[in-house]
Order: C-alpha cells, then structure tokens, then sequence
C-alpha cells in the first residue's frame, strides 16, 4: 500500500460511496468498509510512513506505533458493530455522516503530525454534528448547533496552540509536552473541551441524547476518546490532568444521578469514564498511559452497547425517561441481559473488561502512591456502579411495571449487542489478549483474590446502598441546570436585557425634529460616508484611507501614550 | 411464563424476598471471605477487614445524598429550556 495512503480514506471513499448507492450495495459497503479499514490498519508498520513537504512544512499523514493502531482499531470495530446496529434503520446521509465522522477519528490516531491532527480532528466536528442533527426533532437541531459552535470552538482554541507551537518549535512534529506556556495550554484546552471537561463539559450531555437511536451509538464512540488519544500523545504526564481527571469522575457520577432521560444518565457517564482516563494520563507512567489505551478500548464497547441497549428501547418504545419506563424485561430479554453485560462492564465488575482495564490505572496510582487519587478514584468505582451499573438497567428494565410490551431487538441490532457483549465478557476473563497490543510491555497480573474479593466487596455494598436507598432516588420529571445554562439562559437574558436598555435611544430616534434628522444624516455622512461613495475619493472620516506617515504618528502617539502610563501607575 | 394473567415470576413478593436472602448472603460472604483472603491494602487502610464493603457503602451514601441536595438547587421542569428556545419537540 502507499505510504501516505492513511486507512481513514478507506472510510471516506465509503461514506461518498454510501450516498451514490442504493439497497444491498450500501448495506455491503457498510458492512465490509470497516473490515476493510481494519485490515489496513494492522498493514501499517512502525515509524513515520513518507513525508511531504506542505508550505515549508513537514506533513506525516500516517505514523503508526502500538497505541495508534489500537486506537484506530476500536474505532474501526466500532464503525462496523455500529454499522450493523444501524444500517437498517438509519438513513443513509446519518451513516454516511458516521463513516466521515469515524475517518476523522481513524486518521488523528494515525496523523504524525499536528496539521493532519488538526484537519481530521475538524473532520469528526463537522460530520459529529450532522450525526448529531440525524436525530430530526426541533430539539436535535438546536442541540447540534450548539454543539457544532462549541466544537468549531474548541477547534480554532487547538489551532491557536499549535500555531503557536509552530511559530516557537518551528516544527508541526507530535511530541509530547507539559502545559508551561499559553501555545501548549491553548493546545491542551483545545483537546480538552473535546474530552467534556470542565468547565464547557456540558456539551456532551445537551447534545448525545437529542440524536437518533442509531446516532447516539456512534456518537458515544470517537470524539471524547480520540482527545483522550491526542492526551496520550501530546501531554502524558501533565499534571494539571490529574486534577481535571479527577473532577469529571465525580461530576459524571452526580449529574447522572440526577438525572432522568435514559441517554443522559449514559451521557454524563461517558464523562466519568473519560475522566478515568483522563487521570490515567496525568499519572502519566508506562502502567497509566496502558491503563488509559487499554481502558479506552473496554470503554468504546460496553459504552456503545450501553447506548445500543437504551437505542433499542427508545426505536421500540419511543419514550426516553426513567420515569415512562420499566418492566421491559418480560419481554426484551436479550436486551436486558445485553445492557447488564454493559452495566457489569462499566462497573469494572470481576470477568468484565472493565476490571482488566480500570484496576491498571488504579494500580498505577497505588504504585505512585497518591493515596487521594487512589482513593477517589475507588469511591467513584463504586459510584459507577451505584448510577450506571444498577440504575440504568434498573429504571429501564426492572424497577415498576410500566405496562410497556414492545418487542425485543430487531436481528442486527440484536447481532451487534451481543458481539460487543461477547468482547466485554472475553476481555475480562482473557485479559492478555488486550495487554499484549498495549503500548507498554508489563507484568500486571489482572487477577489476585484479593483483589477480587476487595472489588466484589465495594461493588455489591454499593449495590446494597443503592436498594436501601431507593426511596431517595425516586425520579422526578426533571433536568439539571449545567452550565449550558450560561449560554442557553444567561446569555440570551443578557442579550434581551441589553436590548430592553437601548430600545428607548433607538426609540427616541424617530421623535427627532427635522433639523435634528438633518444633522445626523449630515455628521453620518462625514464620518461614515454614504454607502455608495465608500470607496471613492470625498471618503468619509472613518472610511478614509490614511497615508503612512499620518499612521506611524499615531502609533507613536499611542506608544507614547502607553510608556508614559506604565510609569505613572505604580508597578 | 406468561404474564398477562399472572404476575412475572420475577416481581412475586416471595421471589423479590429470596432475592434479599441470597444479596445478604453473598454481601456477607465477600466480608468472611476475608478472613481466608488476605486483601493487599496499598495505604494501611484499604486492608483493614471490611475497608472495602464500608468504603463502598459509605461513598454510595455520601454521593446519593451529595446529588440530592445538589438536585434541589438545579433541578428544573423538562420545559425549562423550551420557553427561550421555542423548541416544539422534546
């Protein structure tokens, strides 16, 4: 294969090619796509592949290395599982978005260098958000233009940085950094806004839960754990993460505690998981940094089937709150034993994949001995267990009898929850099959008794708080203000305020007398200029072009101006 | 198992009291098994009997009630977004 061929163009050939076909072509390239782009991604070899020269840049399209191509292989086993959950059911422009959007996340984990980084990283913004608007309600389309500004945001913060890395490193390489100067913290923002951390992390939680059925499954998958991959690479060791880690652990929990919509509560635990991960990067030693891939990996399956599982019940039910829902196991059994198998997963249950991968951050912590990291991160073990492991099967599949009887899963969608059941259940009882595709060589050993016995022990007492405290968590038909707030209420109120304060000047406009009418056109005129006369010769003051001399006075003036102000005020 | 006349196996009041008898055993069990098991507690504390089942619980309780009150402070109606946004669709 070519060396700058990177596998996320297979992805991108096959989403155009989704839109030109029809029937059971598309349903084949849906489904063989991603196998293809698997194979390829195990073809790249270590090391930068070929480099050209761009704007006296070097450009590394593809550089593999073991923790690229694991992450660009759960994503691509995610393209496809998520493309048999959907291709019946989805429209085709929201798989097509999906397979862009899945290119974006295959081609930054294999871009040497931070220019592709960027402009894949821009691809999985523009295609998320057309996922995202998939959903087709009202709701969906305020959702995804909020987030596509937040991420378009996001966005330029990331480019900020690295023109800035650039402009003092004079090269475009990917290595890893500390966050010491405003280019490497505007990079590290730039990443973090896309992991949902504080403080712009409500974006996550407002828009995943207004996508489709379908949508929601891919959406759960890329953007958040591609940043944690850009993490990986960029800031392994970074302190500040530790902290910031550590805050989208709790925060995940509380909110989706809080919560009612089904997706939500996944939502805001996508968060905690991420922060795990998050943390992991921040301890930053070989253990954390596997700690990070490996759970990054365990994450993407058992999230997407989490999201699979209330997918299908929202597809046959069409109601998405705790509080409509309910004794659906009579009669979707496979469903219900599917999101158990992610719930326990989730939970990092024994014989879960969550437990082989989870317990190497804990552990990495332990070895650093950072004891409150340490334990944080064990209370919220059991956090996660008490808002995702219990409370989301719970409320959807147990908990009353809503007199709901809808039909179990349609056959694919059926498929696609129990393989990615079967990778949870296989990756925690074989855990070497994932450690040995680790960036890190280590001797973990997943399984001590008593470590098992010391999980089981927190795990199932919280489950014994959660039933004894089951009167508290009653749900109720509400949200929770985030801070989303900020800029769906505050700021809207502000804007209507300011413009409750100058409507009486605007209004006061209209009683002036002629002559009044007059010299305001007059003094427009002299400053402004009238429209059609802008760029001719009796320019407008404002509208004028000066001569440099009149210019280089002024900036001398305002030097000038600036020095003698510095020594006046006090130091 | 059908339903519609009878009650799920799985919801009749002697099955749910069953269900509590074999929690309560295994809770129980994890918490004896330690005395057989030694537990590697990395600072002091998480090796003390029980540290986990405690630890857990008390977490647990202290999240519940932590979102609890945190819910009385930013818990809205599910319209509250709707009035200044105008969206028709939930």
């Amino acid at each position: 294969m070519h060396e700058l061929f990177s596998p996320a163009l297979i992805m991108v050939i096959a989403a155009l090619a989704i839109g030109l076909a029809r029937g059971h072509l598309r349903s084949a390239i849906v489904l063989l796509a991603p196998l293809l782009t698997l194979w390829a991604i195990w073809q790249v070899p270590d090391g930068v592949q070929d480099t050209v020269r761009f704007l006296s840049y070097d450009i590394e399209p593809v550089e593999g290395s073991p923790l690229r191509r694991l992450f660009a292989t759960i994503f691509a086993l995610m393209a496809f599982v998520g493309g048999l959950f959907a291709f019946r059911l989805s429209r085709w422009y929201e798989l097509a978005a999906a397979f862009f959007y899945a290119a974006g996340a295959i081609g930054v984990s294999f871009a040497g260098d931070l220019i592709s980084l960027f402009i894949y990283w821009e691809l999985m913004a523009l295609f998320s958000t057309v996922v995202v608007w998939c959903g087709g309600t009202p709701a969906a389309r305020a959702a995804g233009i909020r987030y596509a500004i937040l991420h378009l945001l996001g966005g330029v913060v990331l480019k900020v940085g690295i023109e800035g890395v650039v402009v003092s490193t004079g090269s475009v390489q990917i290595t890893p950094m500390l966050a010491n100067d405003f280019s490497s913290w505007m990079i590290l923002c730039g990443i973090l806004i896309n992991a949902a951390a504080p403080p712009l992390s409500a974006w996550l939680a407002d828009a995943y839960p207004e996508s489709s059925p379908t949508g929601s499954v891919f959406l759960s998958a890329f953007t958040t754990k591609t940043a944690v991959l850009a993490l990986i690479l960029l800031f392994p060791g970074e302190p500040v993460l530790i902290g910031v880690g550590l805050f989208m652990v709790i925060y995940g929990i509380i909110y989706a505690l809080l919560e009612n919509d089904i997706r939500r509560i996944l939502a805001y635990s996508v968060v905690n998981q991420v922060g795990f991960m998050v943390c992991a990067v921040g301890i930053g030693t070989q253990l954390a940094i596997n700690g990070a891939a490996a759970h990054a990996f365990a994450h993407i399956v058992y999230k997407a089937l989490l999201f699979m599982s209330a997918g299908v019940v929202i597809y046959r039910t069409g109601r998405n709150r705790c509080t409509e829902l309910g004794g659906l196991f009579r009669t979707m059994p496979l469903t219900t034993v599917c999101c158990i198998i992610g719930a326990l997963s989730i939970s990092s249950f024994p014989l879960t994949s969550g437990f082989t991968t989870k317990s190497l951050i804990s552990q990495a912590a332990a070895n650093q001995e950072l004891v409150w990291v340490y334990m944080l991160l064990t209370a919220a073990s059991a956090g996660v267990f008490l808002h995702a492991g219990i409370k989301f099967p719970w409320f959807v599949f147990f908990q009353k009898d809503s007199g709901l009887r809808p039909k179990d899963a349609p056959w694919n969608m059926a498929l696609a929850m129990v393989v990615f059941s079967a990778i949870c259940l296989l990756l925690g009882v074989f855990p070497e099959w994932l450690y040995q595709f680790l960036p890190y060589q280590m001797d973990y050993v997943a399984y001590t008794p008593g470590k098992v016995i010391f999980y089981l022990q927190l795990l199932l007492f919280s489950g014994l708080a959660f039933f004894l405290l089951l009167p508290l968590m009653r749900r109720t038909e509400t949200l929770s203000l985030d801070v989303d707030w900020l800029w769906r209420r505050a700021l809207p109120a502000l804007l209507h305020w300011l413009g409750t304060v100058f409507a009486p000047l605007l209004a006061g406009s209209k009683h002036l007398s002629d002559g009044g009418k007059r010299t305001a056109a007059r003094l427009a005129e002299e400053y402004l200029g009238q429209p059609e006369t802008a760029d001719s010769e009796e320019n407008a003051v404002f509208a004028r072009s000066w001569t440099i001399g009149t210019t280089a006075l002024w900036i001398a003036i305002l030097l000038a101006a600036y020095v003698l102000i510095y020594y006046i005020l006090p130091a | 198992m059908t339903e519609e006349p009878k009650e799920h196996w799985l919801v009749r009041p002697e099955t749910i009291r069953k269900l509590w008898w074999g929690f309560s055993v295994v809770l129980a069990l994890t918490v004896i098994a330690q005395l057989a098991i030694y537990v590697k507690g990395y600072f002091v504390v998480d090796g003390w009997f029980g540290f986990g089942a405690v630890y857990g619980f008390a977490s647990c309780v202290l999240m519940v009630l932590f979102a609890k009150a945190l819910g009385v402070v930013l818990k809205r109606p599910n319209d509250y977004y709707k009035e200044s946004e105008g969206d028709d669709d939930a």
